[in-house]
């Protein structure tokens, strides 16, 4: 496992948890919904490439809940306070799921600091006639069979007892959730008008099965993003990180080795 | 003490056997299932029996309001209370309550309810909910932001009501340049406001404080749970300073009263187990949405209250835990007797329909809570001095 550390920043009144591991050209991962407080697989794979940041999102984790948190538009402009705070230039940002939608938020507003963008799974569009999942009417076990393909991964997952403090941070990052993505349903319907300002590279990750956000999401979201790619994984549901990790890792990386600039 | 009649209005028409197809009777329960012709027939039957409530000597009728489910046909409660408005007598409504958080525009209720208390000329008695996790589903209302969302509406409307007009009001939800209700209220400076809850700690605190001295209902609770919520309250007035009054006390409870404890139990029993196990059933996550209540509680009653009601209620087990009062009017004074010198309470609501109780059994029940049970227990929890008045 690569060497990773947990750092504490503090911006905006709001202290938050930060992972950190490995060397190269600067990626920031945006995690989605069910948070990122602990150091998985996939982020050692991403760290073999790049040093990475992962943040656990206000309200997420072991980061605080600030006063100020109502919604998507919040969280953004706490991003790029973020992203000015790190002073790197060229971050590669990934956002999964609500994560996705928070790097739209941002990259909307601003991309100077942004070498290119990364949506895996993402939130924030709405697409007519397609329904999406309802994780807040789905009972616990029914959001994990229907976050992932092979229900091998569900069972393994659900067989695993939380410790104390995992309970109680997904339940927190639930409520959380909620805050952010109650109504409208997972997307801002602003969003949508503007995401033609986004000015840099963009890959749109998309597993075929996704059960919480159907593959016309990111068909849709490719024709939103201009210049931007969509590739599809088979046999894959919401997470491609966890559930197609070699995918995931080669697609990412090798999207993000080709805009490096002249790094 | 004074008596309530306060009817749900439940779809009982509905196929039985719904719940083996869908996990819930609210929210996603397709409306298929509800047939017009019959539910026209069960509002005109229910409004019949609350305006027999009336005749019989009842203090006032209780509606109240939830949306998309059989388990009450009453998405506005006003409408129900405007159809009564011109038919009672001498009897009080009250609509015990509005879910003030989901709806954009508080004023909407807050011209309804003065519109109801001028056509009542002051026998109205308006309810203040948040709405139960149901509804947030229901109404895509963020419950996130229940709690804010409650308490500024509450301020706009109790302002509304009072304050002459226009006024700004500019709060982080609600925003008006001109509030200035026509009609005003006919009470003044309002109607009554009750406040029906299930027990929590910040409501006690809100509805006790001295400049509110909202009645307090609780709803739908074990005697247990009523006892703790009720002297909890009364706690809460002390600490504030002053004694608690009967009349801000009251205690909503479905009831059935016949010839014998035997007999009660033997004509009530489907009829209240097809409430408690089906028009009521949702799973836990319908119930409660992620922020509608703190993570403290939401995490308590995951654990404890939901797993426990994944039993089977029957009659037998409701009755011995006091959410359902049954039995011979005896059996039901003595009860009523005893749980009223105990907690002090002044308002019972009797829920005297419930679940599939068919209309000839609700009048029955009706008539004997009214001739047999009201008169023995009427003089209970009435202030001395108000008796001398008299």
């Amino acid at each position: 496992m690569a060497e990773h550390t947990s750092e504490t920043m503090t911006l905006a009144g709001c202290e938050i948890e930060v992972l950190r591991g490995g060397k190269g050209p600067p990626l920031v991962f945006l995690h989605g919904a069910g948070g990122a407080h602990n150091w998985m697989p996939y982020m050692d794979r991403l760290a073999e490439h790049h040093k990475v940041y992962i943040p656990s999102h206000p309200g997420w984790g072991r980061s605080d809940t600030p006063d100020w948190l109502d919604g998507m538009g919040d969280l953004a402009y706490f991003y790029l306070d973020f992203l000015d705070a790190v002073g790197e230039d060229g971050v590669h940002l990934v956002g999964n799921s609500l994560g996705g939608w928070l790097a739209l938020e941002v990259a909307v507003r601003a991309t100077n600091r942004i070498r290119s963008l990364t949506l895996v799974s993402a939130a924030g569009i709405h697409v007519e006639g397609v329904p999406k999942g309802d994780i807040f009417l789905w009972d616990a076990d029914e959001r994990v069979y229907n976050t992932f393909y092979d229900p091998k991964f569900a069972e393994a997952r659900l067989a695993k007892q939380p410790s104390e403090e995992d309970a109680d941070i997904a339940l927190k990052n639930h409520f959380s959730t909620a805050k952010m993505a109650w109504h409208p349903r997972f997307y801002n319907p602003e969003l949508q008008k503007w995401l033609h300002r986004i000015d840099v590279p963009t890959l749109i990750l998309w597993g075929d099965s996704d059960k919480v956000f159907p593959l016309a999401y990111g068909e849709t979201m490719q024709k939103l993003i201009p210049g931007s790619t969509l590739t599809v994984i088979e046999k894959c549901g919401h997470l491609p990180q966890q559930e197609k990790l070699d995918h995931f890792i080669a697609a990412v990386t090798t999207f993000t080795a080709d805009h490096n600039g002249g790094a | 003490m004074k008596f309530y009649f306060f009817h749900l209005m439940p779809y009982q028409d509905i196929d039985p056997d719904f719940l083996e197809h869908n996990k819930s009777s609210w929210i996603n329960l397709p409306n298929t299932y509800y047939d017009p012709k019959k539910g026209a027939k069960l509002y005109h039957r229910y409004l019949d029996e609350l305006e027999l409530a009336d005749t019989l000597g009842f203090d006032g009728v209780c509606v109240n309001e939830h949306h998309q489910t059989a388990y009450g046909m009453m998405p506005s409660p006003n409408v129900l209370a405007g159809a009564l408005s011109r038919r009672l007598k001498k009897a009080t409504i009250g609509v015990i309550g509005r879910a003030l958080p989901i709806v954009d525009n508080p004023l909407v209720i807050a011209e309804e309810f003065a519109m109801i208390d001028n056509l009542m000329e002051g026998r109205f008695i308006a309810g203040f909910v948040r709405g139960i996790g149901c509804e947030y589903h229901a109404s895509m209302t963020n419950p996130g932001f229940s709690h804010e969302r409650f308490r500024e509406a509450h301020d706009l409307i109790v302002r509304a009501w009072a304050e002459p007009g226009p006024f700004e009001f500019y709060g982080k939800h609600y925003h008006f340049q001109y509030v200035n209700l026509w009609p005003r209220p006919y009470q003044s400076p309002r109607p009554p406001i009750w406040i029906p809850s299930q027990g929590s700690t910040e409501t006690v605190e809100f509805a006790a404080h001295p400049d509110r001295k909202y009645t307090y209902i609780i709803t739908f609770s074990p005697v247990a749970s009523v006892r703790k919520n009720l002297l909890a309250y009364r706690d809460q007035c002390e600490e504030y300073g002053y004694e608690c009054p009967p009349e801000q006390l009251g205690w909503a409870m479905p009831a059935y009263v016949a010839e014998t404890d035997e007999i009660a139990r033997k004509e009530a029993a489907i009829h209240i187990e097809s409430l408690f196990n089906k028009f009521i059933m949702s799973p836990a996550q319908y119930k409660l949405p992620p922020g509608y209540s703190s993570l403290g509680s939401y995490k308590a009653v995951m654990e404890g209250k939901y797993k426990v009601r994944e039993n089977y209620l029957t009659c037998d087990a409701l009755i011995e835990n006091g959410m359902f009062l049954c039995g011979s009017p005896d059996s039901v004074v003595s009860k009523l007797q005893e749980y009223q010198e105990e907690m002090g309470f002044g308002n019972i609501a009797p829920m005297l329909q419930f679940g599939t109780l068919p209309a000839e059994l609700t009048e029955k029940n009706l008539r004997m809570f009214a001739e047999e049970v009201i008169p023995k227990v009427k003089h209970l929890g009435v202030l001395k001095e108000t008796v001398a008045a008299e």
